[in-house]
């Protein structure tokens, strides 16, 4: 006798319930948790922009630790001076501009016509101004992103890389100190002054990072993928910030 | 063992060893090369695999009465996926920083063999309480393989263990880098995990000559 279970109808009528089951649960949990989610999102990114210009709890030598989820609003009144948004050669002061979301605007930035927003953060600590800038580029498998704390002169004062899904002990090691601690005084144009960015690349001959002027950062072993998308989101993203930085110092 | 039955513990004991899940069932093979560069990788794989493949064996095993058979990988497929994307989001939502290291992992589960395997060969056919119990025994088993590989190629591959330098520091040439050692780079790439479990199962079948087939 053929079972029950194995009637077409029985099976078409369990999928369906079992779609819709499954599919509002989903939803609602989504739904549910949204706002906290993006709320842990928000405090993140304060977390990283600071932690770019050296406000952190770090100790050790290797470690990466924020500043602390309750003290991150505070933190980030006291030491972000100043939030702005370049859109061509308007400037625009805004205290949401952290809140842009790069990879809209990326996209926006697509079609004919469409002036991509440009968020800027200006930030004082020990009496020194630190212009942090976001970004975002691809990895191996998915988006890699991060912010960089710049000078007036576009050298590195410090930075932060963050990623989706990099492989782990691969390129996801380009969250460690010892890879974001060796861009700290690279500087993002040349010589003379016209914009380079900072290539990641193996086999420099220089693992230390002692030659402060090449514009060069040491790899990192078996994520070659990773690490060039790392130097092509620093040229990308970082370059539209060159006409802001070359006013700033003609004023 | 006073709380399990003979039988149960077996359940247990059995995946560990002489039935494990990647060195005898050949499942989870793909993760275990994926992510077995880091050892506290592996771990965190580890403990949400078992966490997953225990909780979806009783679900399935819950619901093996009802489950129409033309559709019953796609009904696993369909709890693996929902389960862990559920353990996502809330993680996301409370505990923030832990989402983040396990964020790479989502994808894996859902798409490791060991879960789909285990839910077909065992959940579909026997009690939620067995179930659970071959759900641990079988994570548990993939967990050690993963730790196990995952050792050698941080030790071998960075001259770490669970992200500290343990045998000096490669670039400034201290500790054994002192004598010339070197890191191999190789032991960080997938095709040296194949290698490693290749030892692995190696060493395991001249251990237990039963698991060596006839022919």
């Amino acid at each position: 006798m053929e079972k029950r279970t194995d009637k077409n109808s029985y099976t078409l009528l369990f999928a369906v319930a079992m779609t819709v089951i499954v599919g509002t649960l989903l939803a609602f949990t989504a739904q549910v948790l949204k706002s906290k989610i993006d709320e842990n999102r928000r405090i993140e990114k304060q977390q990283n922009i600071l932690y770019a210009m050296g406000v952190n709890e770090n100790t050790g030598e290797n470690d990466v630790v924020m500043i602390p989820a309750n003290q991150v609003g505070d933190a980030f009144k006291k030491y972000i001076k100043k939030q702005i948004v370049i859109q061509g050669d308007k400037i625009t002061e805004n205290n949401k501009a952290y809140l842009i979301d790069l990879k809209t605007e990326q996209e926006l930035a697509k079609k004919a016509g469409y002036q991509r927003r440009l968020p800027l953060f200006i930030g004082e600590k020990d009496g020194k101004t630190f212009y942090i800038v976001p970004m975002r580029g691809k990895g191996l498998w998915d988006a890699i992103w991060g912010y960089a704390a710049l000078d007036k002169n576009m050298v590195v004062q410090g930075i932060f890389f963050d990623h989706k899904g990099e492989t782990p002990g691969l390129g996801a090691n380009i969250t460690q100190r010892y890879f974001i601690d060796d861009f700290k005084g690279e500087p993002l144009l040349d010589k003379t002054g016209d914009f380079k960015g900072i290539t990641v690349l193996k086999g420099n001959n220089d693992p230390l990072n002692n030659d402060k002027t090449d514009n060069e950062v040491d790899a990192l072993a078996g994520a070659t993928i990773t690490s060039n998308g790392v130097s092509a989101m620093l040229k990308d993203e970082l370059s539209l910030y060159e006409p802001y930085f070359k006013n700033l110092n003609k004023k | 063992m006073g709380l399990l039955s003979k039988k149960d513990a077996a359940l247990i004991k059995d995946p560990l060893f002489d039935n494990n899940p990647i060195t005898v069932q050949v499942l989870g093979i793909c993760s275990a090369l994926a992510i077995t560069a880091k050892l506290e990788a592996a771990i965190v794989m580890a403990i949400s695999v078992m966490f997953v493949l225990s909780l979806g064996n009783v679900i399935i095993s819950l619901m093996r009465n009802i489950i129409p058979s033309k559709i019953r990988i796609i009904v696993q497929l369909v709890v693996a996926a929902a389960l862990v994307i559920i353990v996502d989001l809330v993680l996301k939502a409370y505990a923030y920083n832990l989402s983040k290291t396990l964020s790479v992992f989502v994808g894996l589960i859902i798409t490791n063999c060991i879960i789909m395997g285990r839910f077909e060969a065992f959940a579909l056919a026997n009690s939620p309480w067995r179930s659970f119990l071959d759900g641990i025994g079988n994570a548990a088993g993939y967990g050690i393989i993963l730790i196990i590989v995952a050792f050698f190629r941080e030790l071998l591959g960075t001259g770490a263990l669970f992200g500290h330098q343990v045998l000096g520091d490669p670039i400034k040439k201290t500790g054994l880098y002192a004598l010339g050692y070197e890191n191999n780079g190789f032991m960080l790439l997938a095709p040296m995990a194949l290698i490693v479990l290749g030892i692995v199962i190696w060493v395991q079948r001249s251990r237990n000559p039963k698991l060596i087939e006839e022919n």
